[in-house]
């Protein structure tokens, strides 16, 4: 059935649109944005005071199948997804087994047409078993699928191996994405080294783990004319040297998550390891270096790096616990609150970090609502209330430091491929 | 005090005054012939150490004993907590058995905080990870305060592996409380800068005769660089640059005492001249340490 989404403020970055008008989808793809649209039989939503935008692109998940089906699958992490704003996500290679060969991306690949409620397109890992050493299938990954590289979780440390990943993603018009981190600089740290870390006893993971594998990996960039993507940006460092490769005409990219631009390391509580993560909370000289870059451009894209731990294993002494948190329900909130409400960036900017800012990496041909694009649509308001119980979650895991947490502005409604797959109660 | 004693960075002073002069009452009671008291009788005290500890579980057990209270011992090795056995899972089975206090040891800073989270008993920190070992701050300032009027205006060293040090931290975070020049020393690498930033009145300096000048209290440290994760410092020459000895003395104050947490290394972090010296209270530490868990136990428990 065709959709009319009626008197929203339309503000689609591709087509430097920002207005109120309608958008109609039908047959599963954006057939026009203007004012009074109208279609015989089509399913009406008033959208009058809300912001309706091209369907948003998280590039950075874990939805932990196959092998974790226990925190996280397909079809949970994309309901989360979905109840989040998002419709398309771009799933991390650390599964089990590793996401290394052109088999597993085609079952990922068939498992979300099957079960995904939003678009889901697998990330293939660098190296086999992402072990850091031998390079995978890259071109086969591709060809069933893959719209990245990245051993996500684990960085590359062998900076021979890392070149020449770079050089066959340069061949394959595939982006390499970085998880930052020097692993002998970071070897058992559980958080930010700083002065909060030094005062719980917990050890701590240094700024410069983070620093030196950039600076490294610009290198390499340079030298092999790859397209090089910094996941999860968390140090001012970093943030600078990104901005500087750019200015030098790089085709260096990065990603900012939720809870490095909300959070930092003065505001964990004490050994509650809904705060533990990799990048760690860094320093609030860090965190408000993130936000500039964010603010500046030097950041391409708002990524969650949702990262679903059952209870059990986060239930233990702060130094066992596994790194990562859940983001997919609370990023645009989080966005709204921290980035746009103090003024730090326009909505406009917001959505293009949702949008043409991924996309611009991960080239899924979405995230505008030119006619004739796939009919994904992001409803969301900046004045909605609401509280987040993490219990409600759609995702299998509970992992949040934002539980409780009452957020002004959020997503309403959520179109996939023309569908309704979300809406806020009430909407 | 609330539930129990996780910390000495969370106390306020006239709490720690309390405890203090409290564990002076119970001083006396320690060379008696007859040392038991029944003020803790019929409650049930769980002493959980999952990391090996002689002297403060020994020190926790008279403490218990003396005031009448049962204690019950539990270590790592020879119970389910060496069989992989969760910390949830093996505080719940013992907050069944429903003690009226738990003494927890763990190599996890945090360890008791998490509990404490989730379990009804008060939990009482018997020293976790690198954070905080607040009983140990308790019984050098009632070690001080022995031989000196007040804590005011006096100058303390601390010397030795600060970075990986819970004595440190609790003793920096009581003194400060108290208005003490604190001074910590150590190789670099051990000494992170942000140290400085733990609590008022906190110096740093890698020269361990700048740290002892004019001092009135030297706290040595135990040193066990086998047992950290990198080579922070070769140990070959940690004596060398800083052990305590004899000649360093010359620099403190002529009445300084010497105090360390003991078990002592002679020849690692304090010559053997030093340990034997006559103003070394490392001995009256020892005991210290059963009146002040004494005081502790009873503020929380009675």
């Amino acid at each position: 059935m065709p959709i009319v989404i009626k008197n929203g403020r339309v503000i689609d970055p591709a087509s430097q649109t920002d207005r109120v008008a309608d958008v109609l989808i039908v047959d599963g793809r954006i057939a026009g944005v203007a004012p009074n649209l109208a279609s015989p039989k089509a399913e009406i939503f008033d959208a009058t005071g809300m912001i309706v935008a091209p369907g948003f692109i998280d590039m950075h998940v874990h939805l932990r199948e196959p092998g974790f089906e226990h925190a996280e699958t397909i079809e949970s992490g994309s309901r989360a997804a979905a109840a989040g704003g998002f419709t398309s996500v771009c799933c991390m290679p650390n599964t089990k087994p590793v996401n290394d060969s052109a088999m597993v991306t085609s079952y990922i690949v068939e498992r979300a047409r099957r079960l995904g409620v939003v678009n889901v397109f697998p990330i293939g890992a660098i190296t086999k078993g992402s072990g850091g050493e031998e390079l995978s299938a890259i071109g086969a990954m591709k060809a069933a699928g893959a719209v990245a590289i990245s051993d996500d979780g684990l960085p590359v440390m062998n900076a021979r191996v890392m070149r020449r990943a770079m050089e066959f993603a340069r061949s394959y018009d595939l982006p390499v994405i970085q998880h930052c981190e020097d692993l002998n600089l970071s070897a058992g740290g559980d958080m930010h080294e700083g002065a909060q870390s030094v005062r719980w006893g917990l050890r701590g993971i240094p700024a410069a783990s983070e620093d030196v594998m950039v600076a490294r990996d610009l290198v390499l960039a340079q030298l092999t004319g790859a397209r090089y993507h910094v996941a999860h940006i968390s140090t001012r460092n970093a943030v600078a040297m990104v901005d500087y490769a750019r200015r030098g005409g790089l085709a260096v990219t990065c990603e900012a998550t939720p809870h490095h631009f909300a959070l930092s390391d003065d505001r964990m509580a004490a050994y509650d390891s809904n705060y533990k993560m990799k990048p760690p909370l860094r320093s609030v000289c860090d965190r408000g270096a993130v936000v500039d870059g964010i603010a500046a451009g030097t950041v391409s894209a708002i990524a969650t790096d949702h990262a679903p731990h059952p209870g059990s294993e986060k239930m233990q002494e702060f130094e066992r616990c596994p790194f990562g948190i859940i983001g997919l329900e609370t990023a645009i909130a989080l966005a709204l609150e921290e980035l746009v409400a103090p003024g730090r960036i326009t909505l406009n900017r917001m959505v293009e970090l949702f949008t043409t800012g991924p996309d611009a990496v991960v080239r899924l041909g979405r995230g505008t609502l030119s006619p004739g694009a796939p009919g994904d649509v992001t409803v969301f308001s900046t004045e909605v209330s609401w509280t987040y119980d993490v219990n409600e979650s759609h995702s299998r895991s509970r992992n949040s430091p934002f539980h409780g947490r009452t957020f002004r502005g959020g997503p309403v409604a959520t179109v996939v491929n023309g569908e309704f797959v979300w809406r806020r109660d009430g909407a | 005090m609330h539930a129990g004693l996780l910390g000495i960075e969370e106390m306020d002073r006239a709490e720690i005054e309390t405890i203090l002069a409290r564990a002076k009452d119970f001083q006396p009671i320690q060379s008696q012939s007859l040392k038991k008291l029944d003020t803790l009788r019929g409650k049930m005290i769980v002493n959980l150490f999952y990391e090996a500890s002689t002297r403060t579980r020994t020190s926790f057990e008279i403490a218990a004993k003396r005031l009448g209270a049962d204690a019950v011992s539990i270590t790592a090795s020879g119970s389910s907590v060496s069989k992989g056995e969760s910390l949830v899972d093996t505080l719940n089975t013992l907050a069944a058995m429903r003690p009226d206090a738990i003494v927890m040891r763990h190599a996890a800073s945090g360890a008791p905080h998490f509990l404490a989270r989730h379990l009804p008993a008060p939990i009482i920190n018997a020293g976790d990870g690198t954070h905080e070992h607040p009983t140990q701050a308790l019984l050098d300032a009632r070690t001080i305060l022995d031989r000196r009027p007040a804590l005011e205006g006096l100058r303390v060293a601390i010397i030795g592996d600060i970075a990986h040090s819970r004595v440190a931290r609790s003793n920096v975070h009581l003194l400060a409380k108290f208005g003490v020049e604190i001074v910590l020393c150590g190789p670099a690498s051990l000494l992170p800068v942000e140290l400085a930033q733990l609590a008022p009145g906190v110096h740093l300096t890698t020269d361990i005769r700048e740290a002892i000048r004019e001092a009135d209290v030297i706290m040595m440290l135990r040193v066990q660089l086998e047992r950290q994760h990198e080579a922070s410092f070769p140990a070959s020459e940690y004596f060398r640059f800083y052990g305590l000895q004899l000649e360093h003395l010359d620099l403190a104050k002529p009445d300084a005492i010497v105090m360390h947490p003991g078990p002592i290394n002679r020849g690692r972090e304090l010559s053997s001249e030093v340990a034997d010296f006559q103003r070394s209270v490392i001995l009256n530490q020892v005991e210290n340490g059963i009146a002040v868990r004494m005081a502790v136990l009873e503020r929380v428990i009675g």
